[in-house]
């Protein structure tokens, strides 16, 4: 079943990976939802985050392929349950209709949406959180008048990680690390004998 | 520049010894430190500074001048083929740059050590639309497993090292270096040459886990019918030896690739033949009867699975590759076995029973008689009195006992040649598996015997494929590559033909290709040359070609409308394989 995946890819810095990422992807006709690259907690450690429906057995061999490019550390994929994400979002609105109404202010405060710019013709406020919520928002101030939109790319925290400095000692390590594929049949070796 | 005696800034003992030299001199310093002896290209504008320096490196470096950028690229894989080391290219920036393209495709598709060193526009003219500029490294994205433009010569060293390290470790590929022409003119500071083997962000060679060793000999040690299937991996591990260690102690029936062809001997008792579409009637229908099978670095291609949700469902799945994004990606895997199979092999033959699987084998024999007495003797032993091109690959076996490395195109020629030729020894077959190129098989044989001057090395191409690349003819001629090139001439693109006849009705849309006088060109490239057209003549003429110190071109002609069986159709399971 498809499903709304994120992946999480460490990378080195280095002009062109995002095309080599990118065309993995696009290879296979798969749309990308949402990408943002950022550094990581570590320096010269980029962070890319990609969300793309798919199917978990069509993500996991996605995975396997963007870990094979050579500047690539590491590429996690974790549903939406198992991260912590938001989104950012500007609306641009005429600044007469939010002064006139109050219920616009009401709104704004109940989606947590706060001004940036307030100028005589209009007024650009930012709300960030879920596709729902921003999503919600448009709606909402469509009725005022809204003018201008965009949303930033999703920004995620995977729940279960350390982080990536001890994952990083291994890579420098000259041994070759104990990374391997997951397999359903690791650890379950009685089951693995009964033909 | 006065000869080099020495690499150059070889360091002092103590003391960090710098030289001034240019990006171009860096470059070929970086091929002497890597043990490069020949190198395939072709000169231009962009990558001039290389070419002036090269003229002074003439005594160490071998340069063939081919007759166009895919012709190197494909010589460069042929050498890499027979040698076992990383070949290498030289091209100019532009056209020069983008007909190296199909041949990095193929090079990627068919993991061969290839390092591509393009000439660039000067750096400041980069996006400008330049004469001779193309965004190379973008276009070679896709079918390269590394590439790195370089504007600065200080980097060139570092660079070459990376480039040579990722071509050969792991599964091994084609990386293209692009070099602006300032950067190879750039005079830099140079303190010797250091090896690349280790990048952090990079992992060639996984670890072994002892679990999944132990899991897979389980499995091996209980099969009834187990069946072991055998890739190109096995030759690029260099693994032959510890394969058939292998092979010989569980006993288990080997069938093999394309890619794979010659790591195990013909004659070897466990050897079964050929996998996939044009493979052998065992491989292919026993395959959807065993209980275990186990695959030796292959990829499952469809080529080779047919149909994947009929295939080998019944059997557990032991995969053994040093690529992990191979394992699960088409044949769901049992266990899979991640690292290089020089090393995982020989843990898996100690961790096995002795065993012999009489019946087994019997089963293998009995298809081998069916598929012999439907299939194998009428095209080897033909009544018609027209030729075949089984029988040609037949007299040829006699004349060179399977010492010979066989270099073929793509086609009807390359699936009879693949089936019907022996090999005595490993790295003898050189084909395009997995881009089915045509016009790989000419300038790939040139390669091919710079990688192995001391054998014989023998293109079967057919009158197609060898008009696509028939320019380098004049590449064999100027450097007196000794191959033996034999055209097999059946008036058609056969391959295509055939599916036109099986699955068109017989519609032959524009595959009646007619040929120039093959004999006169190969004399007009002063290259001995002689059409056979009956079957009399066949014998004395492939000796004649082998006998031949120099290069010899044999036209021969073989039947229009002859067909390659068996077959698996397209989109059906290899149980349901055709013998006719």
């Amino acid at each position: 079943m498809k499903q709304e995946f994120t992946i999480t890819v460490y990378t080195e810095n280095q002009i062109g990976l995002l095309t080599r990422i990118a065309i993995i992807f696009s290879r296979r006709k798969i749309n990308v939802e949402s990408l943002n690259t950022s550094p990581s907690e570590i320096e010269n450690i980029h962070r890319f985050n990609i969300v793309i429906n798919e199917t978990e057995e069509v993500v996991r061999k996605l995975c396997r392929q963007i870990e094979k490019q050579v500047e690539v550390l590491k590429a996690y994929y974790s549903s939406n349950d198992e991260i912590i994400w938001q989104e950012m979002a500007l609306y641009k609105v005429p600044t007469d209709q939010v002064a006139e109404k109050v219920q616009v202010e009401r709104l704004l405060r109940q989606y947590g949406a706060r001004a940036v710019v307030i100028r005589n013709d209009y007024t650009v406020f930012e709300a960030t959180g879920h596709r729902e919520e921003t999503d919600k928002l448009i709606e909402i101030l469509g009725e005022f008048g809204l003018i201008e939109f965009v949303r930033s790319a999703r920004v995620a925290i995977i729940k279960n990680s350390n982080g990536f400095h001890d994952k990083l000692r291994q890579f420098e390590q000259r041994e070759p690390g104990e990374e391997v594929i997951e397999n359903e049949y690791l650890g379950q070796n009685q089951k693995v004998f009964t033909m | 520049m006065s000869t080099i005696a020495e690499p150059i800034g070889s360091k002092a003992a103590g003391t960090e010894k710098t030289t001034t030299i240019s990006g171009s001199v860096a470059v070929l310093e970086a091929f002497l430190a890597e043990g490069v002896d020949t190198i395939f290209g072709y000169p231009g504008g962009a990558i001039m500074p290389i070419y002036d320096a090269l003229y002074d490196y003439n005594d160490k470096l071998k340069h063939i001048l081919v007759r166009h950028e895919q012709g190197g690229i494909h010589a460069a894989q042929g050498y890499a083929r027979t040698s076992g080391r990383t070949g290498v290219v030289f091209a100019t920036s532009g056209p020069g740059a983008t007909n190296l393209v199909t041949g990095l495709a193929d090079a990627m598709i068919d993991s061969n050590p290839i390092v591509c060193v393009t000439g660039q526009v000067f750096a400041h003219l980069l996006g400008t639309d330049a004469f001779q500029e193309t965004d190379v490294i973008n276009i070679t994205t896709p079918v390269t497993k590394w590439n790195y433009q370089v504007t600065d010569a200080s980097e060139i060293p570092h660079v070459l090292a990376k480039a040579f390290y990722i071509a050969s470790s792991g599964r091994p590929g084609p990386v293209l270096i692009d070099i602006t022409k300032n950067a190879q003119l750039q005079l830099f500071e140079y303190s010797g040459y250091q090896k690349c083997n280790h990048i952090r962000s990079y992992r060639p060679k996984p670890n072994i886990r002892t679990e999944y060793i132990e899991q897979a000999a389980a499995w091996i040690n209980q099969a009834q019918r187990p069946f072991v299937l055998f890739g190109q991996g096995v030759i690029l591990g260099k693994a032959e030896q510890e394969f058939k260690a292998f092979i010989e102690k569980s006993g288990i029936p080997a069938a093999w690739t394309i890619m794979g062809l010659s790591a195990l001997p013909t004659d070897h008792p466990l050897n079964v033949g050929m996998l996939g579409m044009h493979g052998n009637y065992g491989p292919n229908v026993l395959t959807n009867e065993c209980d275990v099978l186990i695959a030796v670095g292959m990829r499952f291609d469809d080529r080779v699975t047919g149909r994947l949700d009929k295939y080998a469902r019944q059997a557990k799945v032991i995969h053994l590759d040093i690529d992990p994004a191979e394992i699960d990606k088409n044949v769901k895997t049992t266990v899979p076995v991640w690292g290089d199979c020089k090393e995982t092999l020989p843990l898996l033959t100690a961790a096995i029973n002795q065993k012999v699987y009489p019946q087994w084998l019997d089963k293998f024999n009995d298809y081998r008689r069916q598929e012999e007495e439907q299939c194998i003797v009428p095209e080897m032993n033909p009544t018609s009195e027209v030729m075949t091109m089984a029988e040609v690959i037949h007299a040829l076996n006699d004349l060179t006992n399977g010492d010979a490395v066989i270099v073929t195109d793509v086609g009807q020629h390359q699936m009879v040649a693949c089936r019907y030729a022996k090999f005595t020894q490993s790295q003898s077959n050189v084909t395009s598996g997995g881009l089915g190129t045509m016009g790989f098989g000419l300038p790939a044989a040139i390669g091919a015997k710079y990688g192995a001057p001391d054998r014989e090395v023998i293109a079967i191409i057919g009158d197609g494929g060898i008009q696509m690349t028939i320019q380098e003819l004049g590449t064999i001629m100027q450097f007196g590559v000794a191959v033996k090139i034999i055209v097999l001439n059946n008036q058609f693109l056969g391959m295509v033909r055939q599916w036109q006849q099986l699955f068109h009705d017989k519609r032959y849309s524009f595959v009646n290709i007619t040929s120039p006088d093959f004999v006169a060109v190969a004399k007009g490239y002063h290259i001995d040359a002689q059409k056979v057209e009956h079957r009399e003549q066949l014998r004395a003429a492939l000796k004649t070609m082998i006998d031949s110190k120099e290069s010899y071109l044999l036209e021969i002609m073989v039947g229009k409308e002859n067909n390659v069986f068996p077959m698996v159709p397209q989109g059906c399971s290899v149980a349901e394989i055709r013998l006719k």
